[in-house]
């Protein structure tokens, strides 16, 4: 589904990593570990294409994802570390406005549907604003159960600011996701018991350059 | 496509309406901007009739400038525009409604308020009216030629003062056209020519802006 080839990054300077490949296929799940400042967000940009890498190219269907960028987007679902969540707009504002954006026609009751299952219909009226940073997360990650069609999910640290039941609702997600011959690719650095067979691999932060 | 514009533009309008200070500031500073001309240059009615359209117009840029540094600012800050950029769509049309959106909160109002503008400096219906006119043809061409400064500078240190710098020497052929299709209508010549020129400018800004935005804006995220 998706091939990193011969990826180097660079940022300032500093090379985060190099002649880095790999291919993640349908129903596969990703993890990307390493420590802070090895480069686990850069990949994740590179990978969804926000960020070019300094040599390289990341291919989707066998095509590099420059070329087919809308086709690419659309098949794609990326929750950074940033929310993307308005603090104007209320969750289901929130949810709506994304949804159309992306050219994706969901109902009022998908919207309720997708903000239930991530516990927070109760909360759907607000501002995001005036929520917690934890169910902030849960609206970015609500994305997740709307974008029924894209097959591939890229999660920059989605367990931050979750709490158990969180975790275990996201985890309930990425199983059924990649079941349905989906593919994930994730960082975290939290101990995650994975609920599907991952396929690791750990960013090492080089020294010097 | 055009869902996707539309549904940005409606988004735009929302937040708008849910922080009404940010567009009030604008028009506010605008006035405020054209009110301190007489009390500079006096109180002499044929002086100020003579500066008004040029004064307008100035005020106009300024406010248009001093708007854009939240254009994309917000959207930056909190992860909406990488949602944007990754959403599959066109990314030269949704910032086509992201400027849509811009337009209806600062250069409609202007040109509503120029009207008022008008009646204070005592100008007479025609070059009145040809100001108005003036406004509602240019002020589009702001926001285009504006929203690819504020994409160039986002995310930079002191964007603010760089996206002055840059897009003011751009402004310049509007406040031309605009001043001169005012001026012929005092003059009793037709206005007509400029005001086309003005459509024209904004019309090429249409066509060509969209694109320019779009690979600044890619450039800035990264």
């Amino acid at each position: 589904m998706i091939e990193a080839i011969e990826l180097q990054c660079e940022r300032g300077h500093r090379r985060l990593f190099d002649r880095l490949s790999f291919v993640v296929s349908a129903g596969q799940c990703l993890h990307i570990a390493g420590d802070n400042g090895a480069g686990k967000t850069s990949l994740l940009r590179i990978l969804c294409g926000l960020l070019r890498p300094t040599s390289g190219e990341v291919r989707w269907q066998g095509r590099p994802i420059g070329k087919v960028r809308d086709e690419y987007g659309a098949d794609l679902v990326y929750v950074g570390h940033l929310n993307g969540v308005k603090d104007d707009l209320t969750a289901a504002e929130n949810l709506r406005t994304w949804a159309a954006m992306a050219g994706l026609s969901v109902g009022a009751e998908q919207v309720a549907q997708a903000l239930r299952l991530l516990a927070i219909e109760r909360f759907s009226r607000w501002p995001a604003g005036q929520l917690s940073q934890g169910q902030k997360r849960r609206i970015g990650l609500a994305r997740l159960s709307l974008a029924g069609r894209a097959h591939l999910w890229i999660l920059d640290e989605p367990f931050n600011a979750l709490d158990r039941r969180g975790v275990a609702t996201l985890n309930q997600l990425i199983e059924r996701h990649v079941a349905g011959g989906g593919a994930v690719v994730l960082t975290t650095h939290q101990a995650w018991e994975a609920p599907v067979p991952v396929v690791r691999l750990d960013l090492v932060a080089e020294a010097g350059s | 496509m055009i869902r996707a514009l539309l549904a940005v533009l409606r988004r735009d309008l929302l937040l708008a309406m849910r922080q009404r200070g940010d567009v009030a500031n604008v028009l506010l500073f605008f006035v405020i901007v054209i009110t301190m001309f007489p009390l500079g240059v006096g109180p002499d009615k044929d002086t100020l009739r003579l500066i008004a359209p040029g004064i307008v117009w100035v005020a106009a840029l300024l406010a248009a400038i001093l708007s854009l540094g939240r254009l994309f600012a917000l959207d930056y800050a909190d992860g909406t525009l990488e949602q944007i950029l990754l959403s599959g769509q066109p990314l030269s049309l949704t910032v086509l409604g992201k400027i849509a959106a811009h337009w209806l909160m600062t250069g409609a109002p202007i040109t509503a308020l120029s009207i008022m503008l008008a009646m204070v400096f005592d100008m007479a219906v025609g070059p009145g009216a040809t100001l108005v006119a003036s406004l509602l043809l240019g002020t589009p061409s702001l926001s285009l030629i504006g929203a690819v400064g504020a994409a160039l500078t986002l995310g930079l240190r002191g964007a603010g003062v760089l996206v002055t710098l840059l897009v003011l020497p751009l402004y310049v052929p509007v406040l031309i056209c605009g001043a001169l299709a005012v001026n012929a209508s005092v003059g009793g010549l037709s206005p007509v020519p400029w005001l086309m020129i003005l459509g024209a400018l904004s019309l090429g800004a249409t066509a060509l802006a969209p694109w320019a935005i779009a690979a600044a804006l890619r450039v800035s995220v990264e």
